[in-house]
């Protein structure tokens, strides 16, 4: 199927990025074809919610219509929840898995409805980058989460309070889940720029990326941990 | 008659068929690892960390045997848990102490960061093992067994334990970042979810019930990452639906006393979605509300839902507030099941299962069970009362148990 939503870019770059989602070794492992039979739409969250379909994910990669996979790239991977409800498939595909190395394509190559989706979490992707945990009670604030009621205003309130009322010493923590020795934070650190993950973040968000190599670099540097 | 005055009776763990499922490993889609563990450290590819004896040998979904270590583990916490829900991992530890289990709680630990990858994708699979890896190191040097409190760090773990296994590029690249952090290389014989050592730890709990549960309900929604995702090593059990879905959470509810309905939507997510929780939650309220909580309403009216995995506690439960104002069938507590069982057996709601981090109305489920919620609640207003007089530092777990 033609797709003409993205004629502006040329057929080599679309060529280039299947390939690129081609080329990681868990593809083989996550594609092995598609009856077509919908089990996998069946299972989705995200098909009873959007306009996506892990069973049309599966089939343009299959036969490699670079077009719609282009397409998919940007208007479809970020719908999905990742639960693996997909994997249900008869033919033992994993379209979930499939969206995971499209979706680091896409980070990896700027696409620009990649740093829509993922506008307003980068302050998430800091978090568990430089301290090694993800959500940390500070986050739990009125304005942030003001659908799950009045219940989060308790929490910020009484924030520094309950959490020294936890009877396991690692949660008396605000700015982290638990408390993290710092060498733990900087060898994940280091386990993120020798993987090239930091780099990727530079696609995503430059001035996220600046801050947290100032930040950690410096830290790396007075712990004498070197990374060649 | 209309369809919505059908009376629907509560279902529960029993298959209404007369079919059996048989499980047989030679069925299993995917190959037992466990061997290929061994012979990789066999070959010096890695060290394999045994399971500490004694352990409970548990079925898994095509009939292997996994081993489930009662003690001596290293607490590989949740994010999500100790950040939003803190009685949730409490409820773990406090459970540990109760019977007298020597555990590790450890400050060398990081996030299996799954949550950011399933959410951002800004990672890739070299570094998402090496994460795995280096927390792996951390708890062999320790000399503990990791047991791990979230179900997507399971699942993950899992998923990466495969790639290790099959990827010889990949183990060399992990090892070697994993050298240069100056830790050994290790992968442990079994991944053990908390919620399998629950499972193991049941008739213990049993034999320590301090209230009657027979007359509560609870419906169980087990967590997608904890038995989608590689699939044959997940609990079974022939008692629970035959067989044919995890017996996580489900066997460990029964046994101390409560019914568990069924649902028609239990294998459908929460709705959690990763980067929806954060950033796109009309998703998640609606998912989790329209197709979990309120079919769970409609279905076998529970007093509770209990699962066991961090994102499905606070999709299902902090979902609920703004379904509740526009009128739907909702206000079901939520909770993990090492909180249930902990309150079963005795320990404080507030002090140890924390509720009060949770949104949904927890209270009538209290008072069913027997506990003087209002006492409860003063005795922690004395505690924090202390707190903050500076007359105790923190809330100590000599205070709790």
């Amino acid at each position: 199927m033609l797709s003409s939503l993205y004629p502006e870019v040329p057929l080599e770059e679309k060529q280039r990025l299947f390939d690129l989602v081609k080329a990681d070794p868990r593809f083989e492992d996550y594609l092995y074809g598609c009856y077509e039979c919908g089990i996998c739409v069946a299972a989705c969250p995200s098909a009873r919610f959007y306009d996506f379909s892990p069973r049309k994910i599966a089939q343009a990669l299959a036969r490699e219509d670079i077009e719609l996979v282009y397409e998919q790239m940007n208007d479809d991977i970020w719908n999905c929840s990742q639960c693996f409800s997909c994997v249900r498939c008869p033919r033992k595909n994993n379209p979930g898995g499939l969206i995971t190395i499209m979706r680091e394509v896409a980070v990896n190559n700027g696409l620009k409805t990649t740093k829509e989706a993922l506008a307003g979490y980068t302050r998430i992707i800091y978090k568990i980058m430089t301290t090694g945990t993800q959500v940390s009670p500070d986050m739990l604030q009125e304005d942030a989460f003001p659908d799950w009621g009045p219940q989060v205003k308790e929490v910020a309130t009484h924030l520094d309070l309950w959490r020294r009322a936890l009877p396991p010493e690692t949660l008396h923590t605000t700015g982290l889940s638990w408390q993290v020795e710092e060498r733990t934070m900087l060898e994940l650190y280091t386990i993120w720029k020798l993987t090239g993950v930091l780099d990727m973040i530079r696609e995503l968000d430059e001035g996220l990326h600046d801050i947290m190599e100032e930040v950690m670099d410096d830290a790396l540097e007075d712990q004498g941990f070197a990374i060649d | 008659m209309n369809v919505e005055e059908i009376p629907v009776m509560p279902r529960g763990t029993k298959p209404e068929t007369a079919r059996s499922f048989v499980p047989d490993p030679e069925h299993a889609p995917d190959e037992d690892l466990r061997e290929a563990i061994w012979e990789l450290g066999r070959e010096g590819e890695w060290i394999v960390q045994p399971v500490p004896e004694p352990y409970y040998e548990a079925r898994t979904n095509y009939g292997r045997i996994k081993k489930i270590p009662f003690q001596k583990t290293w607490h590989h916490k949740s994010c999500g848990q100790c950040g939003h829900i803190p009685g949730y991992s409490t409820s773990i530890f406090w459970l540990n102490r109760f019977l007298g289990f020597d555990y590790f709680d450890p400050r060398d630990q990081t996030s299996c960061t799954a949550w950011n990858y399933y959410a951002s994708a800004t990672s890739n699979q070299v570094a998402q093992a090496a994460v795995a890896m280096r927390n792996f190191s951390a708890a062999y040097e320790t000399g503990y067994y990791p047991l791990i409190h979230c179900g997507t760090s399971f699942g993950h773990y899992k998923e990466v334990r495969h790639e290790l296994v099959h990827n010889h590029d990949l183990r060399r690249q992990v090892r070697d970042i994993i050298t240069k952090l100056g830790r050994p290389f290790v992968m442990p014989e079994e991944l053990v979810h908390y919620s399998e050592w629950m499972y193991a730890i049941r008739d213990e709990l049993k034999s320590r019930l301090v209230y009657d549960l027979s007359h509560l309900t609870a419906t169980v929604h087990p967590a997608c990452h904890y038995y989608k995702l590689q699939s044959g090593d997940a609990i079974y059990d022939p008692e629970i639906y035959g067989g044919q879905r995890t017996a996580a959470v489900t066997a460990v509810v029964q046994s101390l006393g409560a019914k568990v309905a069924d649902y028609s939507t239990w294998y459908d997510c929460c709705g959690f979605g990763f980067r929806h929780i954060l950033v796109q939650r009309d998703f998640t309220r609606s998912f989790a509300t329209l197709r979990k909580i309120e079919v769970m309403r409609e279905e076998a009216n529970p007093d509770v839902v209990l699962t066991h995995d961090t994102g499905c506690v606070t999709s299902l439960d902090k979902s609920q507030f703004a379904a509740q104002a526009h009128g739907r069938n909702v206000g079901v507590p939520v909770m993990s099941e090492s909180q249930f069982a902990a309150l079963a057996v005795g320990a404080h709601p507030f002090r140890v299962a924390q509720l009060h981090w949770h949104s949904t109305d927890y209270r009538p489920l209290l008072t069913k069970m027997g506990i003087d919620v209002d006492k409860a609640w003063a005795e922690f207003q004395e505690d924090l009362a202390k707190i903050e007089r500076g007359s105790m530092p923190y809330l100590t777990w000599e205070a709790v148990l």
